[in-house]
C-alpha cells in the first residue's frame, strides 16, 4: 500500500470525486422520455394494435380470403364470411383474440388488399380480459381512427417490400 | 378531569410532532427517488401531484389495499409484530428531538441515551421479521443486519462520547446550546464523517444495504412481507434515516441554531434551520445511494471494527486530553 493510496483512502478522495460527478450529472438534460406526455419515434413497420381498413369510398377492404386466419401462428383470428347481394364475398365476423396474438405481423404480410394492418398504437391496455377480444366493429373503428397514419406508414414502407 | 385534560394536551403535543414527521417521511421517500433518478439522468416520479410530490401517498394507498400474505409456516404473532415494532421504535425516538428551544416533546436529561437505546432496539424489528418468516433469505438478511447494526452502534457510541465530552450533558437541548459559539462539525470533523458513514450502516442504506441485498437475498428480511406490513417496514426505515439525519444535525451541525448570529437569520424560525440541516444530510444520503457500489460483508465488518472503532477511540483520547490540558472541560 503506497502513500498516495493511503492519502486517498483517508481523505475519501475517490468518494468525493464521485460525489462531485454525481452532482454535476444530475443537472444535465435527462436521457429518458417524459413518457405519457412525450413519446418516442415509432418505425412505419411497428406492429401494434390491429385495424381493418376501408377504401376511400367507405367499402371494407377485406375480401374474406382467410389467408390471415390460415397464417396466424397463434390461431388468434376467426373469420366467417358470406356472399353479399352484389356477389362480392365479405366477412360477417372478423375476431382477433388480442390475448392470443403474438404480434408477429404475418396477418398484415399475408393480406392481398392491405385490409388487416398493425398500427402504431400500443396503448390499448384494458381493465378486463373481455375487452381484448376484438370483433369486426372494433377493428373497423380502429381503422377509421388511424387511417391517416396507417396509409402514411404503408406508403413509407413500400420501397422496402 | 385534570387527568383527562393532561391526557388530551399530551396527545395533542405528540400528534404535533408525529404528523409532520410522517408527512416528511413521505416527502423524503419522493426526494430520495427523485435524486437517485437525477443522478442517473432519469426523471423519477413526476406525475402524481406537483413534481410528483404525492407519489408516496399514492404508493401508500396502493399498499393499504393490497392483500397481506402471511406464510403458512411463519410464526404468525412475531411475523405481524415485527413491522409494528420497527415503525414504533423509529417514531418514538422523535420524542426527544428538539426542534427549537421550547418545541421539544420530552426534554429529558438523558435524551441522547434514550435515542441510542431506541435505535439499538430497532434491530429487533428486523431480527423478528427475519426469524418469524421461517424462510432462507429473510433469515440470512436479518442475521446480517443484526451483526451490522450492532457493530456500527459501537462506533456511533464512541463518537457520541466525543460530543458529550465537549458538552458535559446528555440533554439534546444542551448539546445544541453548547454549539452556539462553534458547531462541533469544525473541531470534530473526522468524527462527523465517521458518524455519517456509520449512520448509513445503521440505517441499512447503500453502500451498506447488505440485509436487503437484492442480488443475493431477494429483499432480505422483507422478502415474505406484503401489503401494509411491508409499507410499515419501509416507513420505519425512512423514519430511522430521518432520525439519523436529525441526530447528525443536532450533534454536529448545531441543531436549530442559525449558522451565524446575524439579525437576518433571526427572522427564520429555529425549526426551519433544523429542517434545512436534516435535508442537507438526507440529500447526501440519497446521493451516496446513487454513486456507491455495495460493500462486501467482510469489508463491512473490517471497516466497522478495524477502522472506525479504533479511530474514534483514539479521537476520544485526543479530545479528552485536549480539553483537560487547556482546562476547557465543561462543568455542570
Amino acid at each position: 500500500m503506497n502513500i498516495i493510496r493511503i492519502f486517498k483512502t483517508v481523505f475519501l478522495i475517490d468518494f468525493l470525486t464521485g460525489l462531485l460527478i454525481a452532482i454535476k450529472e444530475s443537472f444535465k438534460p435527462k436521457k429518458t422520455l417524459n413518457y405519457p406526455f412525450e413519446k418516442g419515434k415509432i418505425s412505419p413497420r411497428y406492429r401494434g394494435e390491429h385495424a381493418l381498413r376501408r377504401y376511400p369510398n367507405g367499402e371494407e377492404r377485406c375480401i374474406a380470403c382467410k389467408l390471415c386466419e390460415a397464417v396466424c401462428p397463434a390461431q388468434a383470428i376467426t373469420i366467417e364470411s358470406t356472399a353479399r347481394e352484389d356477389g362480392s364475398r365479405k366477412t360477417t365476423r372478423y375476431d382477433i383474440d388480442m390475448l392470443k396474438c403474438i404480434y408477429c405481423g404475418l396477418c398484415e404480410e399475408s393480406c392481398p388488399v392491405d385490409a388487416i394492418v398493425q398500427g402504431p398504437n400500443f396503448e390499448f391496455a384494458t381493465h378486463t380480459r373481455e375487452e381484448l377480444y376484438y370483433n369486426k366493429e372494433k377493428l373497423l373503428e380502429n381503422g377509421d381512427r388511424w387511417e391517416n397514419v396507417l396509409a402514411a406508414n404503408i406508403k413509407a414502407d413500400n420501397p422496402y417490400r | 378531569m385534570e387527568y383527562i385534560v393532561l391526557l388530551f394536551s399530551e396527545i395533542y403535543k405528540i400528534l404535533y410532532v408525529l404528523i409532520p414527521v410522517l408527512v416528511s417521511v413521505a416527502m423524503i421517500v419522493w426526494l430520495d427517488r427523485r435524486i437517485w433518478a437525477f443522478v442517473q439522468k432519469r426523471r423519477g416520479p413526476n406525475v402524481v401531484g406537483p413534481f410528483g410530490l404525492f407519489q408516496t401517498l399514492a404508493d401508500a394507498l396502493k399498499y393499504i389495499f393490497k392483500e397481506i400474505i402471511i406464510p403458512a409456516s411463519s410464526n404468525k404473532i412475531i411475523f405481524i409484530l415485527a413491522p409494528i415494532v420497527t415503525m414504533t421504535l423509529a417514531l418514538i425516538a422523535w420524542a426527544v428531538i428538539p426542534f427549537s428551544k421550547d418545541y421539544v416533546l420530552a426534554d429529558i436529561n438523558v435524551g441522547i441515551l434514550y435515542i441510542f437505546a431506541i435505535s439499538s432496539l430497532g434491530v429487533y424489528g428486523i431480527i423478528m421479521g427475519g426469524w418469524a418468516s421461517n424462510s432462507k433469505y429473510p433469515f440470512l438478511g436479518s442475521i446480517r443486519s443484526a451483526a451490522q447494526m450492532v457493530s456500527y452502534e459501537v462506533s456511533i457510541g464512541v463518537i457520541i462520547i466525543n460530543v458529550l465530552l465537549c458538552v458535559g450533558s446528555l440533554n439534546l437541548s444542551d448539546i445544541v446550546l453548547a454549539q452556539e459559539k462553534i458547531w462541533f462539525v469544525i473541531p470534530l470533523f473526522p468524527m462527523f464523517v465517521i458518524f455519517f458513514i456509520s449512520s448509513l450502516a445503521e440505517t441499512n442504506r447503500p453502500p451498506f444495504d447488505l440485509p436487503e441485498a437484492e442480488a443475493e437475498l431477494v429483499a432480505g428480511y422483507q422478502t415474505e412481507y406484503s401489503g401494509m406490513m411491508y409499507a410499515m417496514f419501509w416507513l420505519g426505515e425512512y423514519a430511522n434515516i430521518l432520525l439519523m439525519c436529525a441526530l447528525g444535525s443536532i450533534l454536529f451541525l448545531g441543531g436549530w441554531l442559525a449558522p451565524m448570529d446575524i439579525p437576518l437569520f433571526d427572522i427564520v424560525p429555529p425549526p426551519v434551520w433544523l429542517i434545512l440541516k436534516i435535508l442537507f444530510l438526507f440529500v447526501l444520503f440519497a446521493l451516496i445511494k446513487a454513486i456507491v457500489p455495495r460493500y462486501r460483508y467482510d469489508q463491512l465488518m473490517r471497516l466497522g471494527w478495524k477502522v472506525f472503532l479504533p479511530f474514534s477511540l483514539i479521537w476520544v483520547v485526543l479530545t479528552s486530553g485536549y480539553l483537560l490540558y487547556f482546562d476547557l472541560l465543561p462543568v455542570y
